[in-house]
């Protein structure tokens, strides 16, 4: 039984192929892929809940969790690593206090992204702090910025007491 | 040449002329993603501000990467009827110094100045192509790289640019082109090295037979058969295609219309990484200006020959690299691969003819189709015809982008146009083609570099990707980095690369953990063997490759981790510690402030010392200590 399409039965159907495209959208939007919009998409193409659900999970790009406000990207690229990334990794993580495949915080402010390459080999190791670009950072660096980052997020945190969950 | 090439190379003359008649000098500012990484994008509004200020006549233009990385952020000068000047690394506090001097004061050295990117020297500044790191470089692929404003479709058909698809189209027949392919020896840039031509033949032989099918039947004809521009460069420490597509974008829109035209399909698909948003934005813009001048479209150049390009943005999965995942991933499914044959030439994208190359096959195209196939076949060996681009990077001095003439050596390429290993260390391996390649040793720095000496060590060419590595890299470390990266990117499909490739990293954790056993080596070593033979793609085939390889010239430094239980590099956390050397230790307290676990104790001006209970080997205080008291064994 194929589930109720809300279009009207004229309208062309975008084909199979805008399937990957429409998540991007999605994505680019939300910065992940909710629920709904997984079972929206399925309804317009056709394609089965776990269809889309099986595309989405394949790419490394897709995620099914919200984003952190602040975007922390790492580069373990082969350069990078020859040059210290994994020592960068777990500075990031541990100043964050991220375990295992956590990749947000318990509080939803930072997100830690492992990216393959960002091609900045020349200033490797490279790690990318909310759009912008640190070359030939070290783990004591890399600490210390992120704790100027925590300090400042603590400091507006209190100037707004009604702001608390 | 057709008419409407003539008057296109007439109209992009005119308004360079215009622009150069104007008596302003221009400002070429390097903002390929190096560049915006090093900070362009600020020197671009320091060059602008400088020029406002100082009312100087000039006109501010991005430009792509011309290869410099370890130079940028990279400013050129171009004087007003004069020639180029190029100054990097260049600071914020550098620009109004240098605009200054050169555009007011006719001063033109200045402790940045690197060269005249001319034929001749001036005022002191040498000719590009005397420096150490252009003399041996070949550039066909980055003909325009650096030089052109990738925005500007005139600036790309004043050199020359679309004159081999308007030759294509106008005086050849689509066989002819394949000819001129085939004579000049173009083999596919993208790792494999399969002759272009004969990939082509084969799609064209497919579509000529469903046309006069169709035909026959009385059918309506449509278009058949398809051109993929492969630009998912998914090799982490490769950007070659990414630079190609940042400074020289039509390069690979007009090699994919002679594609489209050799083969006959009348529509090709650019799949792009969409981590390259730079790429991804100019393509958008010059696929644009093409439709705009019948370069894409319906009767491209007034010739009979329709051809347009869509582009699809890749989501993330390194085995979309490989052709029949691509195409799964294009039609919106996972990209598993598909058992060959049919090969994609004969039942592809949508079941039909499809031809898939590399951004840097396609850029090669227009080059062998304008300039001939015996000017491009003067280039590189006799089996490995051409230049080919490498992303030079890790412990070398001068990480860039660079082109050679195939068959020169690696030494060559490291110690010449690589300045040899920073720091003036040790030079231990080079690994070529990233995941799917191998490290080549000591003993293979005269080895040609070609498609054949490559293979012939258990190495590939790959699309580029050449990481240098000193005595500070562990190479086991190094086989276990590229296979967890291949084991996460195995899609599952075949059970020896599911399976096999978590297995081989099991083994390869457990020695770099200080657990390993004589035994793990030959186990390993079986394992990569079956993996190599038995796995239904590239991806599975060749991932073992950085084990194989290191296995055979690296055996002692396995032997070490396993029998010594010693990390010869001093990288594998578990098998180093960290020590302070009491005669050089000045008492500084900055160690013991960085170190994040509080494992260092001691006063001011006393000797620090480390408990190595305490100690995450992190390394903080060896990068911090001024004096170079920290001992890592």
């Amino acid at each position: 039984m194929n589930p109720p399409n809300p279009l009207p039965s004229d309208q062309v159907m975008p084909d199979r192929s805008a399937l990957i495209p429409l998540l991007q959208q999605v994505q680019a939007q939300f910065g992940y892929v909710p629920r709904e919009a997984l079972f929206d998409i399925s309804r317009r193409l056709r394609v089965s809940p776990s269809e889309v659900f099986g595309v989405l999970t394949f790419y490394a790009q897709f995620r099914l969790k919200p984003m952190g406000r602040r975007s922390v990207k790492v580069c373990r690229g082969t350069a990078c690593h020859v040059r210290g990334a994994p020592a960068i990794i777990e500075a990031v993580e541990g100043e964050l206090g991220l375990q295992g495949a956590q990749d947000t915080t318990a509080d939803g402010e930072f997100t830690v992204e492992k990216i393959a390459c960002f091609g900045a080999c020349s200033l490797a190791p490279v790690i990318v702090l909310e759009g912008n670009t640190i070359g030939n950072a070290s783990p004591d660096r890399v600490r210390r910025i992120i704790r100027q980052m925590q300090e400042a997020l603590n400091k507006e945190g209190s100037a707004a007491p009604g702001d608390s969950a | 040449m057709t008419h409407a090439y003539t008057a296109l190379h007439a109209w992009a003359d005119d308004q360079l002329t215009q622009r150069r008649s104007s008596g302003r000098a221009r400002i070429l500012v390097g903002l390929g993603t190096c560049g915006v990484a090093a900070g362009g994008q600020a020197v671009l509004e320091a060059v602008q501000k400088t020029i406002a200020e100082h009312m100087l006549e000039a006109d501010v233009v991005q430009v792509g990467c011309i290869g410099m990385c370890f130079k940028e952020p990279l400013v050129d000068i171009i004087l007003p009827g004069g020639p180029r000047l190029s100054y990097g690394p260049v600071g914020l506090s550098d620009v109004q110094d240098i605009l200054v001097n050169v555009l007011l004061h006719n001063e033109h050295r200045h402790s940045r100045a690197l060269a005249v990117i001319g034929d001749e020297p001036y005022d002191g500044l040498p000719a590009w192509k005397s420096l150490p790191f252009f003399a041996p470089q070949e550039r066909t692929v980055l003909r325009n790289c650096g030089f052109i404003d990738p925005e500007r479709l005139e600036e790309y058909v004043a050199r020359d640019g679309y004159a081999g698809l308007a030759r294509a189209v106008g005086e050849m027949t689509s066989a002819q082109v394949i000819e001129d392919v085939r004579r000049a020896g173009l083999r596919g840039r993208g790792g494999a090295g399969f002759p272009t031509a004969a990939k082509w033949e084969i799609a064209a032989t497919h579509i000529a037979r469903q046309r006069s099918n169709d035909a026959q039947a009385g059918e309506s004809l449509k278009d058949y058969g398809y051109v993929i521009c492969n630009a998912d460069e998914g090799d982490p420490g490769a950007f070659m295609n990414r630079s190609v597509l940042e400074g020289d974008p039509h390069s690979v829109i007009e090699g994919m219309a002679i594609a489209g035209y050799a083969i006959g399909a009348g529509h090709g698909y650019i799949y792009c990484r969409a981590e390259y948003p730079l790429a991804i934005k100019r393509l958008k813009i010059a696929l644009q200006q093409a439709r705009e001048m019948h370069l894409l479209g319906t009767g491209i150049l007034g010739s009979g020959f329709s051809f347009d390009i869509s582009l699809k943005e890749g989501a993330g999965a390194f085995v979309c690299g490989e052709e029949t995942a691509l195409i799964a991933s294009i039609e919106g499914r996972r990209g598993m691969p598909e058992p060959r044959p049919p090969y994609p030439a004969q039942a592809g994208l949508h079941g039909e003819p499809t031809i898939i190359n590399n951004v840097e096959t396609l850029n090669n195209v227009p080059v062998v189709i304008h300039r001939g196939a015996e000017w491009w076949a003067s280039r590189g060996t006799e089996k490995s015809r051409g230049t080919k681009t490498f992303a030079l990077t890790g412990k070398v001095q001068n990480t860039s982008l660079i082109e050679i003439g195939l068959g020169k050596t690696l030494r060559e390429v490291i110690y010449d146009i690589g300045g040899g290993i920073v720091g003036g260390r040790r030079f231990k391996a080079a690994q070529t083609g990233g995941p799917s390649g191998g490290c080549l040793a000591e003993q293979h720095l005269d080895l040609p570099i070609d498609y054949d000496s490559l293979a012939g060590v258990g190495a590939i060419m790959g699309s580029g990707g050449l990481v240098v590595m000193d005595e500070g890299t562990c190479m086991v470390d190094i086989a276990r980095f590229f296979l967890a990266f291949t084991q996460t990117e195995s899609c599952g499909k075949c059970v020896p690369c599911r399976i096999g490739t978590k297995r081989m990293l099991e083994i390869l954790q457990r020695i770099v953990a200080g657990h390993g056993e004589p035994a793990d080596l030959v186990q390993l070593q079986e394992l990569a063997e079956s993996v190599r033979r038995s796995s239904l793609c590239g991806l599975g085939q060749t991932a073992p490759n950085p084990v194989l390889t290191t296995l055979k010239y690296f055996h002692h430094e396995y032997e070490a981790h396993i029998l010594e239980r010693r990390c010869p590099a001093a990288v594998c956390k578990a098998l180093i510690t960290y020590s302070i050397d009491p005669d050089r230790c000045e008492g500084c307290l900055v160690c013991l402030r960085a170190c994040p676990g509080a494992a260092i104790s001691g006063a001011k001006r006393e000797v620090h010392v480390i408990d190595a209970s305490l100690c995450t080997r992190c390394d903080t205080c060896r990068q911090v200590c001024k004096f170079d008291a920290v001992i890592v064994r």
